[in-house]
């Protein structure tokens, strides 16, 4: 803990620049900025237009409850790389109002529709300010320190009647509903009217534009989802349609909106990690890996020279399996119905069949903690990845490629949909393989490494055009790069210890605030953990590379097809479990 | 060691060479081993568990070799709905509008310990406590995710339980026994319709206890 933290150069040159209006965190373990409210969006027009910070990567909230006060942080970097800029706002707590971004970076949009959700902070000037997660008319903002959820117990886990000698209780038993419920008082359900989808339909009907031609053709609002075999789950697409055309399009989430940051607050921060498996379920050791080096950087600890090999090793393979499904599935939205996934299906289940004998589970890995891994990899499961990485694998990724790639449907079907410039993805804080077919060769592991992978060799892979296809062809280059990473790490991997020091089960985190953030397989996977000293996190904020990528999908879809609105979003690969939490 | 010993009746025996060519059975035996052999699930997924769903219905696992190859995103052809994941309260409304547009005979398997019982997220301010508060289950799968050989032993399980149905006491055959189930509504926090005398007495209920404690949950009673 140094009392005089080391500014870099960007904070005196703001400093410089807004004398007033600028004070430097002091709280130890805190790191950045604090903007006066007021300038917020002067101060960040100059970060954007004269100081190259074009990409907004994370905005949330903390509740500083008891204190009257609400913070609002902002994570920013260049496209281009290099150093983090990071700001805080201050609100107060019982009339929050901080100026919106939405006009300067458009990847504010949803963001500040959670924190306004979440925290109830208004943002002056957004457009479209609407619950993003619940819906309207819920009674509350959930993520405020002072409100508890039905199923309430204590502040901190592990309850009390969860103990050996604990009473046993079922937290039903204590409702009065004897449900996961609880009302306003005075709340009469038989004259309650429904709110809920009113607004999205309002604002629908309001972005149509106006009829200009002589024509009069009738319009068609269609709901694509919740329950729909082309969204990947639980997603919901409100579209107005003239005929086959798009004309406007309003994204509706939160149908899996399971509280992974409320009771996230709850957990120790050991107890997190299997949650956040279960996050982008297609991707769980990537997930691990994001939030084991947020932690350790509060923590300040190293894992060994073989933990971090295992890790990359595993966070490849990850990546390999969730971007052979994705292109299978993408393959599924075109209409070749499941066919090319189950091409993508086997070789996925060869690399669970790995993970399962790693880890202990198939798609729940829970297998990184902090400091290292949670156990070794056997020779016999050595053999099999080197067996995938070596023969299998760059085999069959040719064959998909061959039966794939210049495919006529699958060209014509793709080529110059969704397109996204770069300039629009950036702004739109686009990320992952959305963002690199954009043209902008920005992959984490390179502009910001973190693990081994600055002594790894391996290209970023980028494409120019921004469509689908680019889209389908970065994920199958990632595939080859991640392969060629895999064969390095399995010459390279050293012997050693797993875990640096002793496996401890509660961790003592010192106060401070930590953002880490990983190259996922969806993108850039970032978790933004605060830590007041206590057993568990005070925050724990996950910036998810899917919601990022749905605030695009507006844009891609507008004007075009229906039927290429499901390619799109195909091409996008959300995981629902990410988009909501 | 025939064919079609799963349907003939015992205790009725067919001359030996006739065993392969001819079945004597019930009209309740053939149905339901028919009904069995071809459970059609809705293509329905939540969350994690509809992953672990694909992979059983992928080519490694396969249960179209158990007649459930044909999943239907269209809940009027289903006859069986997999609730493959945490069922929110946002979806729930949509679950339960699904389980009513399904035509009977219909069976619900609760697939994962979310969909039981609320599992890892129980606690959670969105979460459904277990889909069987709302609509009636048949089969719980334990798991989180439950592998795919989990899921192929709960749809055998939900086949057993077929067979063994009888048509005289079946719901969907008399009048009157098919109740929908209400809709949950949005409000502050979801609300069942048949709640709501219940929900209007607590709610009305005079203040017992100091103002400052009132929000608190879990007062006794």
């Amino acid at each position: 803990m140094s009392d005089q933290p080391v500014l870099a150069p960007i904070y005196n040159e703001l400093m410089a620049e807004f004398p007033q209006q600028i004070e430097i965190e002091s709280r130890p373990g805190f790191k950045g900025v604090i903007v006066n409210s007021s300038a917020l969006v002067d101060v960040v027009t100059y970060l954007h237009d004269k100081k190259g910070y074009d990409y907004l990567s994370n905005l949330t909230a903390v509740d500083d409850y008891p204190e009257d006060q609400l913070e609002v942080i902002y994570h920013l970097f260049k496209s281009t790389g290099g150093e983090i800029i990071e700001f805080k706002v201050f609100t107060k707590r019982d009339e929050p109002v901080v100026p919106s971004l939405y006009s300067i970076y458009r990847g504010a949009d949803f963001q500040e529709r959670e924190v306004w959700d979440m925290f109830g902070i208004k943002f002056a000037g957004h457009p479209d300010l609407r619950r993003l997660l619940l819906w309207e008319g819920f009674e509350g903002h959930p993520l405020r320190k002072d409100w508890k959820e039905p199923f309430y117990e204590e502040d901190i886990k592990p309850y009390k009647n969860r103990w050996p000698e604990g009473r046993g209780e079922r937290i039903e038993n204590r409702n009065p509903f004897k449900d996961n419920v609880q009302y306003p008082r005075d709340f009469d359900p038989k004259i309650y009217e429904p709110e809920a989808d009113q607004s999205v339909y309002k604002l629908l009907q309001s972005q149509i534009p106006q009829d200009t031609g002589d024509l009069k053709v009738e319009q068609l609002v269609v709901n694509i989802g919740p329950q729909h075999p082309s969204t990947h789950g639980v997603f919901r697409m409100a579209a107005v349609l003239e005929g086959e055309k798009v004309l406007a399009l309003k994204p509706v989430i939160g149908y899996l909106h399971r509280n992974h940051e409320k009771i996230g607050e709850r957990n120790t921060f050991l107890q997190n990690m299997p949650y956040t498996d279960r996050l982008d379920y297609l991707s769980s050791m990537s997930n691990n890996f994001g939030y084991a080096i947020t932690v350790e950087k509060l923590l300040g600890i190293q894992p060994p020279e073989r933990a971090e090999f295992l890790r990359v090793m595993m966070a490849e393979l990850t990546r390999i399996a969730s971007h052979s499904m994705a292109i299978g599935f993408l393959l599924n939205d075109l209409g070749a119905f499941f066919t090319p996934s189950l091409y993508a299906l086997e070789e996925r289940e060869l690399i669970l069949d790995i993970f399962e004998s790693v880890a202990g589970s198939r798609m729940m890995c829970n297998y990184f903690r902090f400091g290292g891994v949670v156990r070794d990899i056997t020779e016999d499961d050595f053999n099999k990845v080197k067996y995938m990485v070596e023969e299998r694998l760059p085999r069959k990724i040719d064959d998909l490629d061959r039966y794939l790639t210049e495919n006529e449907i699958v060209k014509m079907r793709c080529q110059g949909v969704g397109v996204l410039t770069a300039e629009e993805a950036i702004n739109y804080s686009a990320s992952g393989p959305s963002l690199r077919a954009s043209g902008v060769p920005y992959d984490i592991r390179k502009v910001d490494p973190y693990s081994i992978y600055d002594r790894l060799e391996f290209d970023v892979c980028y494409q120019n055009h921004g469509d689908v296809y680019d889209r389908y062809l970065v994920r199958l280059a990632e595939i080859r790069q991640s392969l060629r990473i895999l064969k390095q790490v399995i010459k390279q991997i050293p012997d050693g210890p797993i875990q640096t020091g002793k496996v401890q089960y509660a961790v003592r985190v010192p106060p401070g605030e930590a953002y880490g953030r990983v190259e996922g397989p969806r993108g850039e996977l970032g978790y933004y953990v605060v830590s007041d000293g206590k057993n568990n996190p005070k925050r724990y904020h996950v910036r998810s590379p899917s919601l990022m990528s749905t605030t695009s999908l507006e844009k891609m879809c507008v004007g075009g097809k229906i039927a290429d609105a499901v390619t799109i979003l195909g091409a996008v690969d959300v995981v629902l479990g990410e988009v909501d939490r | 060691m025939e064919a079609n010993q799963d349907i003939n009746r015992p205790g009725i025996e067919i001359p030996a060479e006739l065993r392969q060519q001819v079945t004597i059975t019930t009209l309740e035996r053939i149905y339901n081993w028919g009904r069995s052999n071809s459970m059609w699930p809705m293509m329905f997924g939540l969350a994690c568990c509809a992953i672990e769903m694909i992979c059983t219905a992928a080519s490694r696992y396969d249960f179209s070799r158990f007649g459930m190859e044909v999943m239907r995103p269209s809940p009027r052809q289903a006859d069986v709905m997999i609730v493959a994941g945490t069922v929110t309260k946002k979806m729930l409304p949509p679950i339960v509008r699904l389980y009513n547009q399904m035509s009977v005979p219909k069976y619900v398997i609760a697939m994962g310990s979310c969909a039981s019982g609320g599992g890892p997220f129980k606690e959670g301010y969105n979460v459904v406590p277990g889909i069987d508060t709302y609509i009636p289950v048949d089969v719980y799968i334990a798991g989180c995710p439950p592998t795919p050989q989990g899921l192929l032993n709960g749809l055998i399980t939900l086949q057993n339980k077929v067979k063994n149905e009888s048509m005289k006491e079946a719901g969907w055959y008399s009048k009157g026994k098919e109740v929908e189930v209400p809709i949950p509504v949005l409000g502050p926090d979801v609300f069942d319709p048949r709640k709501m005398d219940l929900i209007y007495e607590e709610t009305h209920k005079p203040l017992e206890i100091p103002a400052e404690d009132a929000g608190t949950e879990g007062e006794p009673q």
